[in-house]
């Protein structure tokens, strides 16, 4: 389905799936070079890039409705960006703020949104340094678009964590938390429960007769619960499964690697709400987008260690080993809760636009 | 709901049945069972059925999508009416079947003909009502499960302004058919769950006196399925083969009589092609004489054609059939996919190749002998 040509842009096109893949990789990314800085380079797909020690990002929110149970789009564009500093690697610093915004929004929600980043700067620890700000007229845009990038610097942990991974006598391909460091029985943590977000806008949407009252977004900033895993060491990779969800994020990193991932369906932190829903509308809790969960891939020898680290932090409570790096496998492989085997697609699209 | 779907995906309960159906299995020679519905078809998918079953012990798709086995003289009539200003009335997955000439509904519809994708036939009701001054006809398609809401509707009487194209099917038969064939040499059925809550298990009691192959009414977990396989495979152990019903929470021997009352007074079962398979005595759930009126074929003057069409190299009829597996059709995910459907089996939810496909089935999919997973 992604062999399929096309001459404009669908939705589906920016929803992290297959399609979104097929954009970036035959009509973005070739079309700017990489000339000095090729440490990491646009292809990997890599959540920063990275100049010398200074790790850099860039990422706009369009999460429709703006206000939803546990955050809103100010939250979400500062712990997004941060998160991708930090799964790299990097101990974030700065943050800017562009705002796009539809003419006749209200001043006061403006206000909320921007107390709530400012609160979500400070549980990370970073300061919104630079901004702009930008009026379209009505109809132009739906409300708000923000845009923030952020600015972070190499974590002085790291080379401590990479040590200890290679401790297995592993040859690491790159100083950052990146895919290429991945060795076949690395195991795989997700440090809570997925599809909270992807649930809690769509029930927030009100389209599809969907309740969920206790349910709340899981956007959070993850910097500190990242930093307390690389204190023990071993981490290899990480990275946030965002839109397309972790089917999309064990896809990119089995392709990356070339080595199969299982993984263990009984094993997966899901709320009974987020199952339920998945029930009824018929999608798959691993396709769903979460705005604050980290996967992490860790040298076998440290998994545990680093499962407990993960859970000491109130954001990690719930975090499990689902699985590991394997060559028996190609591909993502997933076993049922009744131990049958069946394969985990990369998603085609997002089932849920405009998440984030 | 929760304690209700974990009983039936109890991972110990799961382990424990899947043990028993290999000791069953043991020295048994190879025991191949079909199933005839999509529903069915994606439970075993998905959750990865085929991977827990012995070398032995094969489980089978056979015709039990809809869309798949509608004849493409069908959709070819509904979108002649679409193109002569009727407004066509239709599921979504049925627009997306294509015709005798690779024409879809969908397609017709980009072409400007009158094509609406309503998602049940109360839409449809509502619909004509709202519009009097139009004329509709409703794409009747499906087994047993959709057509009782369309019989009781005519029954209460339908707007004026809405016909009825029938192309409904009664799956029975086609299980007698199947269990007569020496092509597929099915040794044993997990029959529909949906279609045999309405049917009853009574309506598949001449087919099994027959052929007296194991026929297990099974639900839609896994685990029904698991336990479907190990009656089934008793069974055939017991050299007793019957009638079984795994699905007690929803089948019973009568089914649902009402449903019943409604469809007798309404069809007459006649001969009736299925796409890809063949022309099954009685099968054909046709609008019954007393209601010609209301009979797009009568109204409009439209054959019933028993021509069929499928692309050059297609191997469609095949897997409707249960004879290969979808990767073994050269267009499967190559030419035909989820997004670009040229044969029906890929356009349907309920369709094999749409559920291998989503799961990304290329070879014969996990198989796991004596404890070792492999991929086919």
């Amino acid at each position: 389905m992604a062999e399929e040509e096309f001459n404009r842009i669908s939705i589906l096109h920016g929803g992290g799936g297959l399609y979104m893949q097929k954009l970036l990789k035959e009509h973005i990314i070739p079309r700017f070079r990489s000339r000095r800085f090729k440490e990491i380079p646009l292809d990997l797909l890599a959540d920063s890039a990275v100049i010398g020690d200074i790790v850099f990002t860039t990422d706009s929110y369009t999460v429709k409705p703006i206000f939803f149970p546990g955050g809103d789009i100010g939250r979400l564009s500062v712990s997004g960006t941060v998160n991708d500093l930090s799964v790299v690697g990097a101990r974030p610093l700065g943050i800017s703020c562009a705002l796009i915004i539809e003419e006749g929004f209200e001043l006061a929600k403006l206000g909320r949104i921007l107390d709530s980043m400012e609160r979500a700067a400070e549980e990370a620890d970073v300061e919104i340094v630079t901004g702009d700000t930008k009026v379209v007229e009505r109809g132009k845009l739906d409300q708000i678009i923000i845009n923030t990038a952020g600015i972070g610097r190499r974590s002085e942990k790291l080379d401590e964590n990479l040590r200890r991974a290679a401790s297995d006598g592993r040859s690491l391909k790159s100083r950052w938390l990146d895919p290429r460091n991945i060795r076949p029985g690395d195991k795989i943590i997700i440090s809570g429960t997925i599809g909270d977000h992807a649930v809690a806008i769509m029930a927030a949407r009100e389209e599809l007769g969907l309740e969920a009252p206790n349910l709340k977004s899981d956007a959070a900033p993850l910097n500190k619960l990242i930093s307390e895993a690389l204190e023990i060491g071993g981490v290899v990779a990480c990275k946030d499964p965002t839109r397309g969800g972790l089917a999309a994020l064990l896809n990119e990193w089995s392709e990356t690697t070339g080595i199969g991932i299982i993984i263990r369906e009984a094993s997966l932190p899901i709320r009974e709400e987020v199952k339920a829903a998945c029930e009824i509308l018929g999608i798959e809790a691993l396709e769903l987008a979460n705005e604050g969960k980290a996967v992490l891939a860790v040298s076998g020898k440290y998994a545990k260690d680093v499962l407990e680290a993960v859970r000491s932090h109130p954001l990690g409570r719930d975090a499990e080993i689902i699985g590991e790096f394997t060559r028996e496998y190609n591909g993502v492989v997933m076993e049922t809760e009744i131990g049958g085997l069946r394969y985990v697609p990369m998603p085609i699209g997002d089932p849920v636009p405009r998440i984030c | 709901m929760k304690r209700i779907l974990s009983r039936y995906r109890d991972p110990k309960l799961a382990r424990k049945v899947t043990e028993k159906i290999w000791e069953l299995a043991r020295d048994l020679p190879a025991i191949r069972i079909m199933h005839v519905c999509g529903t069915h078809e994606w439970t075993i998918t998905h959750w990865g059925i085929r991977s827990l079953l012995p070398e032995n012990v094969e489980v089978r798709a056979g015709p039990g999508c809809p869309v798949c086995i509608t004849p493409a003289s069908d959709i070819d009539s509904m979108i002649k009416l679409a193109k002569d200003g009727i407004n066509v009335l239709t599921y979504g997955d049925m627009s997306r079947a294509k015709g005798s000439r690779m024409v879809s509904l969908e397609d017709c519809r980009a072409d400007g003909g009158n094509v609406r994708v309503v998602y049940s036939f109360t839409d449809a009701l509502k619909i004509a009502k709202s519009n009097p001054g139009e004329e509709y006809v409703f794409f009747s398609a499906g087994f047993e499960t959709t057509a009782p809401i369309v019989a009781y509707s005519i029954l209460k009487g339908l707007p004026s302004n809405l016909k009825i194209l029938s192309a409904h099917r009664f799956v029975p038969p086609a299980v007698g058919l199947i269990a007569e064939s020496d092509e597929l040499a099915i040794d044993a059925f997990i029959n529909p769950g949906h279609t045999s809550t309405i049917s009853g298990m009574k309506a598949y009691k001449q087919y099994f006196d027959k052929t007296r192959k194991p026929m297990v009414f099974a639900g839609f977990e896994p685990l029904d399925i698991l336990l479907a396989i190990y009656m089934i495979l008793k069974q055939i152990r017991e050299k007793s083969p019957r009638m079984e019903n795994e699905y007690r929470r929803s089948v019973t021997w009568e089914g649902n009589l009402s449903a019943q009352k409604c469809m007798e007074e309404v069809f007459e079962l006649r001969d009736g092609y299925w796409r890809g398979v063949a022309i099954i005595p009685e099968s054909w759930m046709d609008l019954a004489e007393k209601f010609s009126r209301l009979d797009a074929r009568k109204v409009y003057g439209l054959d019933v054609g028993k021509g069929d069409h499928f692309p050059s190299e297609a191997r469609c009829a095949e897997v409707i059939k249960g004879l290969i597996d979808p990767p073994e059709c050269p267009l499967y995910m190559k030419k035909c996919t989820p997004a670009t459907p040229i044969g029906p089996a890929m356009v349907g939810v309920e369709g094999t190749c749409r559920i291998w496909a989503q799961h990304r089935i290329t070879g014969k999919g996990f198989r796991c002998f004596s404890g070792v997973c492999r991929m086919g």
